[in-house]
């Protein structure tokens, strides 16, 4: 066990001058090392990561209310086999595939996208994939309230519309913190297929630097700790969420995390 | 709109190409399923068992494997496995040892479920029969719990082979990198992507409503 290499440089393999130069701003001249480079490429995982996410929470928080929508009109018949399709599709086709997808097909078929940088598209599929799971949560949250909610909205004279905003949406998302926490945890591990199509980040890192300097274990060893030490962030700040929304005395969080 | 030329794909490049490929990735998810729930029943026993010499260790054993992404813990078998050994160990084997460790973590925690949901009282009156530890596991408990814990075992073997797809990091033969191959040889990158997709929704659609039929038969057992 060596930790000395996060201190070499990337160029020529020598000691530099300054470890810590990038991240503390000393040393400007001085060759990258090891560190700075694995700092870069955390860096990328957590913006793939977090744009992802974004794109998962706002879309998977739709679609899973669209899959629960009354049908009594065509409309929200048609919303309902949408948002079903959706989730199918998405959570039905391997990550890794869905990556290559957005990266190799569809920009062949969407020709603006090919001005879109390789992270973006990882994002963007990412997002898509996750927002299957998180839908279904959301769907299962909405279906475990009681149905007097809603049967109380519509007597209030509530429409549709309103019933949602006003009285499910609000208690079903605070149900579905906890199962929401565990997908988060699962994006930013599942950012690690970025990889396959060249993104600079902690999985491509952890391989290239491996090969470079035969220090395989020390590498995957920071690695693998910057990846639990971001699903543990996560976690700790879903959790804040979840206490700063809990209505005291009125919902009861249950639900352990589910497998990835 | 680029129009999509799929007259390349016949049985030839079927067999010569995917069928390698999907072999491979069946007969890891097969494997993987088995020896994952094998090595994820002791571990679940490990935690159950009470004893912290037990407890901790498996403990600690699934939240690392739960903690680190799998393509992480392909790359750290794939690694260590040959330093351990002192030779060279070929992608498959590696990836299948990587499946059955990292999945075994994952089963442990349905097992774990699975045996909490049987009523307390079958194992008090399996004690208050006068069967031993192993006797009261074997023909009381874990059948029981297995029963309830098909759907979800086949759920996870549904996520399994989906995950096979990520042996592309050690550059394993499976059904994507088949379907990549044979993408990169006919020129047509593009539509065996497509293809790959499909091929692979189909598997993983088919199998989920399969999973939803057989829950609903279990259900009603219950």
């Amino acid at each position: 066990m060596d930790l000395g290499i996060f201190c070499k440089s990337t160029l020529d393999g020598e000691v530099v001058d300054h470890c810590f130069s990038s991240l503390l701003g000393i040393g400007q001249n001085a060759d990258p090392s090891y560190l700075d480079w694995l700092m870069k490429a955390w860096g990328w995982t957590l913006a793939v990561a977090g744009l992802g996410l974004l794109i998962a929470l706002v879309l998977g928080a739709v679609m899973g209310t669209l899959r629960t929508l009354p049908a009594d009109s065509t409309l929200s018949r048609w919303l309902v086999r949408l948002s079903t399709t959706w989730v199918e599709l998405f959570r039905n086709i391997p990550i890794l595939v869905q990556v290559f997808l957005w990266y190799h097909v569809i920009p062949a078929f969407i020709p603006p996208l090919k001005a879109f940088p390789s992270y973006l598209l990882v994002s963007i599929a990412l997002g898509l994939f996750t927002s299957a799971r998180i839908a279904e949560q959301v769907r299962a949250g909405i279906q475990s309230l009681p149905s007097g909610q809603k049967a109380a909205a519509t007597a209030l004279g509530l429409n549709t519309f309103q019933s949602y905003r006003y009285i499910i949406l609000p208690m079903a998302l605070r149900i579905v913190i906890p199962p929401l926490t565990s997908e988060s945890m699962n994006l930013i591990k599942n950012s690690s297929v970025a990889f396959a199509v060249s993104v600079p980040e902690l999985t491509l890192f952890a391989m290239q630097a491996q090969e470079e300097t035969a220090h395989g274990v020390e590498i995957y060893l920071a690695v693998t700790f910057l990846y639990a030490l971001s699903a543990f962030a996560v976690n700790r700040v879903m959790a804040y969420i979840e206490k700063r929304s809990r209505i005291p005395g009125f919902i009861v969080a249950n639900s352990e995390a589910a497998a990835h | 709109m680029l129009s999509l030329d799929l007259s390349f794909y016949n049985w030839e490049l079927f067999t010569n190409y995917i069928m390698k490929g999907m072999l491979f990735s069946v007969q890891l998810t097969v494997i993987a399923t088995v020896g994952g729930i094998v090595f994820g029943t002791f571990l679940a026993l490990m935690r159950l068992s009470g004893k912290p010499s037990l407890v901790y260790p498996a403990t600690i054993y699934v939240n690392t494997m739960r903690s680190i992404p799998l393509v992480m813990v392909i790359l750290w078998f794939f690694l260590l496995i040959p330093m351990l050994i002192g030779r060279p160990i070929g992608a498959d084997l590696s990836a299948t040892i990587t499946f059955i460790a990292f999945e075994g973590a994952f089963f442990s925690e349905i097992v774990r479920a699975g045996i909490q949901s049987v009523p307390k009282g079958q194992g008090y009156a399996a004690q208050a029969l006068g069967m031993t530890y192993g006797q009261n596991m074997r023909f009381i408990v874990l059948p029981q719990a297995f029963r309830n814990m098909i759907p979800v075992f086949m759920t996870q073997t549904i996520i399994l082979f989906q995950d096979t797809s990520l042996v592309y990091a050690i550059g394993a033969y499976d059904l994507l990198k088949g379907f990549e191959i044979a993408g990169k040889n006919y020129g047509r990158p593009i539509e065996t992507y497509i293809l790959a997709a499909f091929t692979y929704f189909i598997i993983c659609f088919s199998l989920s409503k399969i999973v939803r039929k057989v829950q609903s038969k279990v259900a009603i057992i219950r």
